[in-house]
Parts: structure tokens; sequence; C-alpha cells
């Protein structure tokens, strides 16, 4: 039905982009004067005012129409005395009978009579809808002809719509952005409802399994979310010890070292590492680098356990290394070449050039890259999935297994349980944490990056 | 007379297959300012920038020919490119000051080659640095501030400190005055005059008045030759050759 309602708009403004060229040719022969912009942008006026109110018929019609039959079939279905009905289900048989006759055998008469009204409310509503994609097509056609005259501005019309699209559709990122922080924000609350803000924040264990159903003997859970936080922060820390001095060192000897024909191989080698999706990188970590840094530990007489913090954290700093050298490397690329020809003019060689000009002043950025990548680092979920464990150990060992708010959130929607217990709205609470971090890291890095960028242009 | 100081001889410039310079062979003397003029794209730079080998930085810059400073080979892959340009100290065209305070500017050169054993010596030749720079009493009260918050003829006075800090026997200037106002550039060139009594300086510049007002000797550059050298007051008043009578009149360039 949607489908042949495209094709049926297609050739609406099809037609009204040739009726608007004509019209607005007849009109200007008639009063022998000559339009004051060209035809075109009288035809895309005509479609303009034809496409959007269909559109928007079409969309409504898209999110309502389902909505609307089911509550009349529902309000008009003649529920028996007595009898408990669980209304999804009823809908979905109401829509099987309907959909399929040869399920009408056995059902209740009730059933029946409810699903031949579905059917008709959906042809009465195909009708309606085709009709009113019409009319409303014809509105608007007959809107913009009564403009179309010679003096009438048209391209001046056209600009100011075609802004009004483009405020439309970068508002749509924002909105989103918007709708889902309040969803965090309001989920969160629900949590916070349950459990206190304080036992989340400050206590130091984190048990959270609950009672789902009556009797069930599990023992109350606490959410003391203080081992996840310090979980993430220690993965964290081990994939910045990776990724910060391979990083900056590699962004180093691109900038400064390498010549024109390594960087423009190596470069863009280095940002594939950038595209591997992180899955990759956690089969990576949980095959080769868990089981090294397994036998590692135990080679050094340190008991480590299968998936631990230093196996994800190092795979994950290798998977940041491209956000700080590319970054970096830009950032030392923009350093002045008059300061090196400064340094090296006083006869510094490279090391001290680079050590005490070139660092010096490209720092802020560089700092920037950091924070950038930390805020990366914390927010990454599947390397810590596979390879950092679930287990909410709070401990700085970095042979241990560790869990962090990315594998928590993952945990506690896993499962097929309904949003109305503290373990899955835990989720909401964990997930509004990591935003309001990455959030301020990120202000913070653009912030040092933006007033770098000043100072040098 | 005074002696030679840089002596080239034959130099030729490719930046990859384009010739830049053509077989210059130029003899400075000591304790003179030699100006390079020429019009824009003549090789003036890229000769100035042969003699501390600063050309090394381009990639695809290949120089030949011999120029002697003292009497020792630079272009050489043997010569000591850190102290041979510890003894040519340069000047840019833009100012270009670290951005550290304006002590460490000039103390960069003097600790990285190990000049000075205690911080009161390092002070020491801060301080006369700038001094000889003129820049001192401007300075005095705020040496810990960055470079980079003087003005435009200050922070070249800087670069100029900041260059003679490491004790260099010739100053190169690459068209120092380009980036500065009039007043700036009076000041800079009255500080040239009076280098003039310890140092070697060899300057580019786009103005022939000043080319006139602070060189002893003047050359002329034309598509990367070296049309004529001599004495500044005979370039300006009798060349002997008619392209530099014609550029030094205005006639092109």
């Amino acid at each position: 039905m949607f489908f042949w309602s495209l094709v049926l708009i297609a050739v609406g403004i099809f037609s009204s982009f040739i009726y608007g060229r004509s019209r607005i040719k007849l009109n200007s022969k008639k009063q022998g004067t000559k339009s004051k912009s060209l035809p075109n942008y009288y035809a895309q006026y005509v479609l303009m005012w034809c496409l959007f109110p269909a559109l928007i018929v079409y969309f409504s019609w898209a999110i309502f129409q389902e909505q609307i039959i089911q509550n009349i079939v529902i309000s008009n279905f003649e529920f028996i005395e007595g009898a408990a009905y669980n209304e999804g289900l009823l809908l979905a048989e109401i829509r099987n009978v309907a959909n399929n006759p040869s399920f009408a055998d056995g059902k209740s008469v009730e059933i029946i009579n409810a699903a031949s009204q579905y059917s008709s409310l959906r042809q009465i509503s195909q009708i309606a809808f085709y009709l009113s994609i019409i009319i409303i097509m014809l509105l608007g056609a007959l809107y913009a002809s009564r403009k179309l005259k010679p003096e009438f501005h048209a391209q001046h019309a056209i600009e100011r719509y075609i802004q009004y699209i483009l405020i439309f559709c970068s508002s749509v990122a924002i909105f989103t952005t918007i709708g889902i922080v309040f969803s965090l924000i309001f989920e969160s609350l629900r949590f916070f409802a349950e459990v206190s803000i304080f036992e989340f924040l400050f206590s130091t264990e984190w048990y959270p399994f609950i009672p789902i159903r009556e009797g069930q003997t599990a023992a109350e859970g606490s959410f003391g979310a203080v081992p996840i936080f310090a979980g993430t922060f220690l993965v964290m820390v081990v994939a910045m010890c990776v990724a910060a001095p391979l990083g900056l060192l590699t962004a180093i000897y691109l900038a400064e070292y390498a010549s024109q024909r390594v960087r423009k191989i190596v470069k863009p080698l280095l940002e594939i590492l950038a595209g591997i999706p992180t899955i990759v990188y956690g089969f990576f970590a949980f095959v080769s680098v868990a089981p090294f840094v397994k036998a590692f530990g135990q080679s050094i007489g340190i008991d480590a356990s299968p998936t631990s913090a230093l196996a994800a954290g190092m795979v994950m700093g290798v998977m940041i290394i491209p956000f700080i050298s590319s970054l970096s490397d830009d950032v030392i690329n923009s350093v002045p070449q008059s300061l090196r020809e400064g340094s090296f003019g006083i006869g510094a060689n490279k090391a001290e050039t680079i050590k005490k000009v070139i660092l010096p002043a490209a720092l802020p950025g560089i700092v920037g890259a950091f924070l950038l990548a930390i805020s990366r680092a914390i927010g990454e979920t599947m390397i810590v999935v596979v390879a950092a464990g679930t287990a909410p150990n709070l401990t700085g060992n970095p042979f241990e297994n560790v869990t962090t708010v990315t594998v928590q959130i993952v945990v506690a929607l896993i499962g097929d349980q309904e949003f109305d217990n503290p373990r899955t709205l835990s989720a909401f609470a964990l997930g509004l944490v990591l935003f309001v971090i990455t959030l301020f890291l990120n202000i913070i890095a653009l912030q040092i990056v933006k007033r770098y960028r000043e100072r040098y242009e | 007379m005074s002696n030679s100081k840089i002596l080239a001889n034959g130099v030729d410039v490719y930046y990859g297959s384009k010739q830049a310079l053509f077989g210059i062979s130029m003899d400075i003397k000591e304790k003179e300012v030699t100006a390079l003029i020429g019009p824009s794209g003549c090789g003036k730079s890229t000769f100035l920038r042969c003699i501390n080998r600063m050309n090394d930085l381009i990639e695809i810059c290949k120089v030949s020919g011999s120029i002697k400073v003292d009497n020792e080979e630079i272009i050489s892959e043997k010569t000591d490119v850190v102290s041979l340009r510890s003894k040519i100290g340069m000047v840019f065209q833009k100012p270009n000051p670290f951005p550290k305070s304006i002590f460490d500017n000039v103390a960069y050169g003097p600790t990285i080659h190990g000049l000075v054993d205690s911080k009161n010596e390092l002070e020491e030749i801060v301080h006369s640095s700038l001094k000889k720079a003129g820049l001192f009493n401007e300075v005095k009260d705020r040496l810990n501030e960055p470079g980079t918050s003087l003005s435009g003829g200050q922070q070249q006075r800087l670069c100029i400190a900041r260059a003679i800090a490491v004790n260099p026997e010739i100053i190169l200037m690459d068209e120092p005055c380009s980036a500065l106002d009039p007043i700036a550039t009076a000041i800079i060139e009255e500080l040239i005059d009076e280098l003039r009594l310890n140092y070697t300086i060899v300057i580019v510049t786009h103005s022939m008045q000043q080319a006139a007002r602070v060189s002893q000797k003047t050359s002329f550059f034309h598509l990367g030759e070296l049309i004529e050298t001599g004495d500044t007051k005979k370039i300006f008043t009798n060349p002997d050759n008619s392209k530099t009578q014609d550029y030094i009149t205005g006639r092109f360039g």
C-alpha cells in the first residue's frame, strides 16, 4: 500500500513540476512581461507545495493508522464477563484471522467479528489514504499556482524553503541526541528511585541480582558501582600506557622523520586500524593476547585469570593508536615551519628541535588528542566484553578479571526482562555516568584543540 | 682590504629537476654588510640558505659547487652542520620566536650548545645578547613573559638576540624587515649598522633603499644568475651591467 502511494506522490510531483513550468510561461506571455525568476524556480515552487503536504500525510498515516484501527477494534470488542484477556495476544489473534481466513476455524464469534471489522477498517483507511494524498496535493498545487505570476520572486521563496529543509535535517540529529539524553535521565531517575544514588556512586559491592518472581530465594541485590568504575579506569590506564607512547612516537616519526613517500603509505595504513570492527579486536584479545598474558603472568609467578584487564587494555591501546597518532601528527604538522627553521638555524639538531620547540608548541593539541582517545577507550564495549571478563572485582592488579561500565550495561540488558527492576534499569544509570564523563572529556579536549588552533591561525 | 669570509664558487642549486641557481661565484668579506638584491624568485634567498645549509630541510633540493667559510668547505657530506649553524646565525623573514619566555628564547642556543656552566653565566649571555640587539631596556622587567607577546619589531630583535647568543661570526638575514612597519625597520637597520663591527652580515632585501642604506657590498641576482657584485655605492650609481641599471632605476622587477 505504501509503495503504490509513493508512486502516486512521484507522479503528482512530476506533473506539478510540468504544470508550474508551463503555467508561468503562459502567464508571463499573457502579461507580456518577463518573469522575475527562471521558469524552473516556479516549477520547483509548485513541486514543493505538492510534495511536503503529501509527505506529511504519508508519514502520519504510516505512524498512526495501525494504532487507531487497533484502538477502534479493541473498544468495540465484546469482552466476555469474567474471562482474562491479554490485549497484545488478542490483537495478534484478530490480525491473524483477518489476514488469513483459514485461521477462523474454531475461533470464537467475537474474534471473527472483530477480524472482519479490522479488515473493513483497513480498506476504508486505505481508500481514505489515497484520497487524502490526492486532495492534499491538489490543494497544494492550487495554492502555489495562485502565486505563479511573473512579478513573484520564486527564486527567493525556493531559497527560503531550502533553508527550512536544511534546518530540519540538522535538527533531526540534534533532537535525537536530546531525546537520547532525556531517556537516559528519566530511566536513570527510575533506577535511583529504587537504589540510592549514594549507594550507586560510593558503595563497593556490585551484585545486581534481585528476585524477579515472588518467592524466589535470590538475595537482595546491591548496586555499588565503584568496582565497575575502577575496572573501567584500570582498562583505560592500561590502554593509554600502550597507546600514548606508541601513538605519540609514531606521530613524531611521521611528521618529522618520515619522507613524503613513507608518510603517504604509513598514515592511511594506520588509519585502517581505526576501521577494524572492535569485535575483531575482541577476538584477537581473547584468542591471542589473553592466553599470552596468562602465560606471562604465570612465568613471573602471578596468578592470572584467562580474561584480564591487561589483555583487554593492551588490545584497546592498539585500537586507539591511530586516534592519537593521526591527531598528533596533524597537530605537529601545523606547528609553523618557521619555528623549525629558527631552531635549526641556531644549530639545534632534530631531537633538540622536537623536544624543546615542536613538542612544547604542539602540547595543547597533543593533550587534546589524548583526551579524545581516553573518551574513546572508556566508551569501548566489544573488546572488554570479550576479553576483560564480567567479574566486578575492585582491584588494581591488571592480571585479574575486571569489568567495565559498558560490559555491565550489556550484561544488564541481555535476557528478556522488562525494564521494571533495578537490574535492567541500572544499565541506564551506568550509561548516564558514561555519557557525562565522555561528554566532559570531549568538551575539554575540543576546547584545548580549538585554543591551540587559534594560536597558530 | 678586509679578508674573505665566505667564498662561493660555481654553486648550482636544483629543486627537483628545476635549476634555481646557475654557477654562483661570490666573495663575501669579513665584517661587512653584503646585500643580495633582485626581483622575486631570482634565487637570492636560495643562495643565502646555502650558506648555512638550510636547504637541507627541503627534501628535493640539491646543492653542488663549493662554498668555503673561513677556508673550510661546507658543501660536503662531511660538514658538521650543527657547528656550522652555530657559527652562522640566521634571522628570518617573519619573526619566529619560540612559544617560550623571552629569556628562554635567547637561552635556547647557549643551552643546547653547552656554552654555559652556570645559571649566572647563562643570565649574563642572555642579558648581553638582548643588549646587543637593542631590546634589553624594553623587556628587562618582563623576561618571563612569552616571546610571542612582543610587537613585531621587538620579536624580530628578539630573534636577532637569539641568533647572536651563540656567538656566531656570520649573521644571515632573509628579508628581516619585510613584515615590519617603517619605524621598526629603521630600528633594525640601525642595529645592523652596529652589528657590522663584530659580525659578517649577509642580508637579502627587496628594498633597494634598504640595501643602499645598510650595506657596503651589493650583489644583484636575476633569474638564478649573479649579474653583478661590487661596492654598494658603485652598484647604485654606476653599474657595469645594463640589467642592473634597469633594475635599480625601477624599469623592471
